[in-house]
């Protein structure tokens, strides 16, 4: 489009694009100083790490203020967006970011692994995360994504001593490579069928070129593009990855995924199909029903017959990304507003995001030096040896498994009302029976906790130790889990905000 | 807990003492202080537990003396916002129907855990029982539906550990079972509940989760009605439970502790009962009347199956669990019966099955601390060598089968001439219920404590004035219901009428005489 010659860069608010940039800076910093240094003091790594993040957070308060007031916008050419949509995704990415540096602190030194590499594949992989909460186009959404992806894949084989490490991350590189392509095949149609990739564009073609709603380039450049989301998400049938990876990768790798990853990938759905494709949103939102349900039916019932308590927790994530889909789905049906569906999709993001790193901080910690204790039989009698540690553990799975007064269940209930208020009831129905299911899982691990004796010969284990970073970890996790559910108005009000987009086409 | 703890205060400052908040929040507070104590001094913990508990049932009973009789509004109501965009507030209050449940929870908690002795880990055994006190007293009182899902649901936690830590053999089993099949059910609640309120939101003017608001103001389609009427009704019939939801229940009973299952049976049991009064009838009165007759079926079944099998078990604990099915069968019979005598009759069988029922599982856990069995072949011949234990025990027994002069007596009479008038076919097969209950009572009556003790039954052990201070208030109250129930009616009834009105208000349902009037005795009722 544009003639050579002309080209007038677009004017760019660096105020705006803060928090990315204290994610790219402070990566970069703490890779080279690091380099040029010799090993750190105890601690300083991660807790860098933790203070680029929580200064990157705070920028995001300012931030949220100033939309409150001014209004959202478009960035950079409308490449990015600057709502309040794009800082509840970053607020969430940054949390998942703190907390799980805090539990990755101990892991390494336990490990023997200690160094700066982790931390900077982690603050690269929250810069790709929060390009693409904030993304306004496709390539720019692509960028994001792969971004995100190349730091998890190496995250993932982090772990040089154990070949399940390795295996997780080959499996996850070569099937995300594979789902990448699938999602750059559907923006390739998507751009062949409206002529552009950004989403304000495409929205308007569907009226100004005109794109025909049956167009077939269109048609499948959105399932295409779904089939890449689906495997970001890990919904099914695109989920078959994630048991393995999660499995494989260590701990708090899992974690910092299943927070982090799980974020952007849904805020990124959102975006393209709430904001960029609602025109075709009668061809997608079936697909996203029936996903949804194969999701959490696959998640919860897979979950029950497993041993391995990091691979419970992975089908376990399935199943909540199910109940994540149906936010979507709810989206779907108000189409370019989101009314009902967006705020409880990224309530139930930030809430599952707290929880999910909280639990696996738990696993890390009882997986002792070499992080494989992890079967069932690794949690028996954990109460006895350690009783603070257990009761998070209770907190973490009965929020999971959505108990009242805890988080979970405030997570639940909004993305259940969202349906419900679309009419969707049998999706709601399913999803609160599919939640008794997975209840099964975690009620498996609690009887191991609580009620079974440590097994015979249990005492030539290591016992379980609770670390200063993971322990802090640990209690902000359980913390926000029940003050959120004994006090949940705030979260809910900041989170009804994010339907204030930018709308397309009042961007510049 | 901050949000809640702040709620607490700012009513302290603006009325009078709120007594239902204390009910709710003081045995919550009581379990964190005694999850915070040292376990090192285990008599301490249970002396804190036993005098947080009494204090509450003082509370309770306080309640009731302020309670004002003859009214059919919430009383000593408080209300105040919990998260405001929802539309949800702590809303508390009681009236005729709830009066004597809080009551009996009130009075039951602090004779399990003074009456009962788990045997190992005390402090969390406690803490799980006062946090379960709270819960159901939330329960009762609730007059929000989240809030009342919220307790509904917090409930299962404490007994799931309760049974899975301190049951017997197979306690994980029933823990996870029991907890598994009232979630289920409670997942139809929790979309019935929203898919209520959104939909009630065009007829209500804005979203809320208020039960009396809902109740007065909603007017949903017949078949919208009907299907949420489902939703709830689902929830309701596992708790109660209904034929064919009961089978996590002789489970459940059987494998927990003794405290466990007098607490289950007393008043957890009525959870699904008096849910379907307040939220079922209450809500969906035309949604009710129409599938009426389904409940009654149900109801009748319950009563003759859980009859049938209690007279077949070999295990006196499953025995009694059995027996518990067919006793709740009446309830929900004189629910749906739908007549003032009958609701009347319900709400006072829940409130003697709890007490009746409550104590046979304490006499059939006394039984099980000696023998260490609750076979009934191994046992026999008790009378002979503790006949005071006997007579406790027959007593008790009388009042469960239902013997005139005996506080079971009334609510099941009631229950009976209510419904009756409007199904007389289903109360008449009822009433051999009533038949079955003396035949499998007095049968295992005979085989557990006449003839000769053989064995270890020799040496059974009579029972301890510790023991028999705990039955006393039982026996009390099953004597005093029995011979003069009048207190209790006069203050059940008023809100009983008031709920059949608003169905004749909702629906035109026209409710057949005669009438219950409040200074009538019951003999003169029989007379029409």
């Amino acid at each position: 489009m544009i003639a050579a010659g002309t080209f007038n860069p677009p004017s760019i608010d660096w105020f705006a694009l803060s928090p990315l940039l204290v994610l790219l800076g402070g990566g970069l910093v703490l890779l080279v100083a690091a380099a040029l240094t010799p090993q750190w003091p105890k601690h300083l790594y991660a807790w860098s790490t933790v203070a680029i993040g929580l200064a990157a957070l705070a920028t995001t308060f300012v931030q949220w203020h100033d939309i409150s007031k001014d209004g959202a916008k478009t960035l950079v050419g409308g490449a990015l967006s600057y709502d309040h949509l794009a800082l509840f995704g970053t607020i969430t990415i940054c949390i998942g970011l703190c907390l799980a540096a805090l539990v990755t602190d101990d892991f390494l030194r336990r490990e023997g692994m200690e160094g700066p590499e982790v931390y900077g594949l982690f603050l690269m992989a929250a810069v790709g995360a929060v390009v693409m909460v904030m993304s306004n186009d496709l390539i720019v959404l692509f960028l994001g994504l792969e971004t995100l992806s190349i730091a998890l894949y190496v995250l993932a084989a982090s772990n040089r001593r154990r070949v399940e490490s390795q295996e997780a991350g080959i499996k996850y590189f070569v099937l995300g490579g594979f789902s990448s392509a699938f999602f750059l095949y559907g923006i390739a149609l998507i751009y062949g069928a409206t002529g552009s990739t950004n989403f304000t564009t495409i929205l308007a073609a569907f009226d100004s070129v005109p794109v025909h709603r049956r167009d077939a380039f269109a048609l499948v450049g959105v399932g295409l593009m779904l089939v890449g989301l689906g495997f970001k998400v890990s919904a099914a049938p695109f989920h078959f990855w994630s048991p393995d990876v999660y499995q494989g990768a260590p701990t708090p790798i899992t974690a910092f995924m299943a927070s982090v990853g799980k974020t952007a990938a849904f805020a990124a759905m959102l975006r393209v199909l709430i904001i960029a494709l609602p025109n075709w949103k009668d061809d997608w939102r079936p697909v996203i029903w029936v996903i949804a349900v194969l999701t959490l039916l696959v998640g919860s019932i897979s979950a029950v017959v497993q041993t391995n308590v990091k691979r419970m927790l992975a089908y376990s994530s399935i199943s909540h990304a199910g109940f994540i889909l149906l936010g979507v789905e709810a989206a779907g049906h108000a189409g370019a507003s989101g009314a009902g569906g967006m705020p409880g999709t990224m309530m139930y993001l930030m809430i599952y995001s707290v929880l999910v790193i909280g639990t696996f901080a738990v696993v890390t910690v009882v997986g002792r030096t070499g992080d494989a204790a992890t079967d069932l039989g690794s949690f028996r009698g954990l109460s006895k040896q350690q009783p603070l540690l257990a009761m998070a553990l209770t907190v973490f799975l009965l929020a999971q498994a959505g108990v009242p007064l805890t988080s979970g269940f405030i997570a639940k209930v909004g993305v259940i009302k969202a349906v419900v208020d679309e009419h969707s009831y049998a999706l709601a129905i399913i999803a609160m029976v599919s939640a008794v299911i997975a209840a099964f899982l975690y009620l498996r691990i609690m009887v191991n906790v609580w009620l079974a004796d440590p097994e015979t010969g249990d005492d030539t284990r290591e016992p379980v130790r609770v670390p200063l970073s993971t322990g802090i970890a640990i209690a902000l996790c359980a913390g926000f889990t029940l003050y959120v559910g004994f006090n949940p108005g705030w979260l809910i009000d900041a989170s009804d905000m994010v339907t204030n987009v930018a709308r397309p086409l009042t961007g510049g | 807990m901050s949000a809640i703890a702040t709620l607490a205060s700012a009513e302290a400052a603006t009325s009078n003492f709120p007594v239902l908040t204390a009910l709710v929040l003081v045995p919550a507070v009581g379990a964190l202080i005694i999850a915070t104590m040292s376990k090192r001094r285990p008599e301490w913990v249970k002396l804190t537990a036993i005098l947080i508990s009494v204090f509450v049932g003082a509370l309770s009973v306080w309640m009731l003396a302020s309670f004002k009789t003859g009214s059919s509004d919430f009383q000593m109501v408080s209300k105040h916002e919990w998260i405001k965009t929802w539309g949800i507030s702590w809303h508390l209050g009681v009236d005729g129907i709830s009066l004597f449940l809080v009551v009996l929870t009130g009075v039951l908690f602090p004779l399990a855990i003074i009456g009962v002795d788990p045997h190992h880990d005390e402090k969390p055994y406690l803490a799980w029982l006062l946090l379960l006190e709270a819960g159901v007293m939330g329960s009762f009182l609730s007059l929000d539906l989240f809030l009342f899902f919220v307790f509904f649901e917090i409930v299962l936690v404490p007994m799931y550990f309760l049974i899975g830590g301190w049951g017997y053999d197979k306690r994980i089993y029933a823990a996870t079972k029991f907890f598994l099949y009232t979630m289920i059910g409670s997942a139809f609640m929790l979309v019935g509940i929203i898919a209520t309120v959104l939909l009630a939101k065009g007829a209500v003017g804005h979203i809320t989760f208020d039960l009396v608001e809902l109740a007065t103001k909603s007017n949903f389609a017949a078949s919208t009605g009907r299907w949420l009427f489902f939703a709830f009704a689902i929830a309701f019939a596992v708790k109660v439970p209904m034929f064919p939801l009961h089978t996590w229940l002789p489970d459940a009973h059987t494998q927990a502790p003794t405290a466990g299952s007098v607490v289950l049976a007393g008043v957890m049991l009525k959870l699904g009962t008096y849910g379907f009064l307040r939220f079922g009838l209450y809500l969906f009165p035309q949604a009710a009347r129409n599938s009426r007759e389904i409940f009654l079926t149900l109801a009748v079944i319950g009563i003759l199956y859980g009859a049938i099998a209690a007279t077949m078990q070999k295990d006196l604990k499953r025995l009694v669990a059995y027996s518990s099915i067919a006793h709740l069968g009446f309830i929900v019979l004189g629910t749906f019966a739908m007549t003032s005598q009958s609701v009347t009759g319900g709400v006072m069988q829940m409130i003697n099955h709890g007490v009746s029922t409550g104590a046979l599982f304490l006499l059939v856990g006394m039984i099980y601390e000696r023998r260490h069995t609750r076979e009934i072949s191994a046992l026999k011949g008790l009378q002979k060598v503790a006949p005071v234990f006997a007579a406790v025990f027959t007593i008790v027994m009388l009042s469960s089968i239902g013997v005139p002069g005996l506080n079971g007596f009334v609510g099941e009479f009631l229950v009976l001439i209510g419904s009756f008038l409007t199904a007389r076919w289903w109360t008449v097969v009822a009433a051999s219920g009533v038949i079955l209950a003396a035949l499998y009572l007095l049968w295992a009556y005979q085989r557990v404590f006449h003839g000769e003790p053989d064995d270890d039954n020799k040496t059974f052990a009579e029972l301890h004035w510790k023991e028999g201070m705990v039955l006393l208030p039982f026996l009390a109250a099953i004597v005093f219901c029995g011979v003069y129930p009048k207190p209790m009616i006069d203050r059940i009834q008023p809100s009983v009428k008031a709920l059949i009105s608003h169905i004749s208000d909702k629906t035109g349902y026209v409710e057949p005489q005669p009438e219950l009037h409040s200074g009538e005795t019951q003999t003169e009722v029989v007379q029409p």
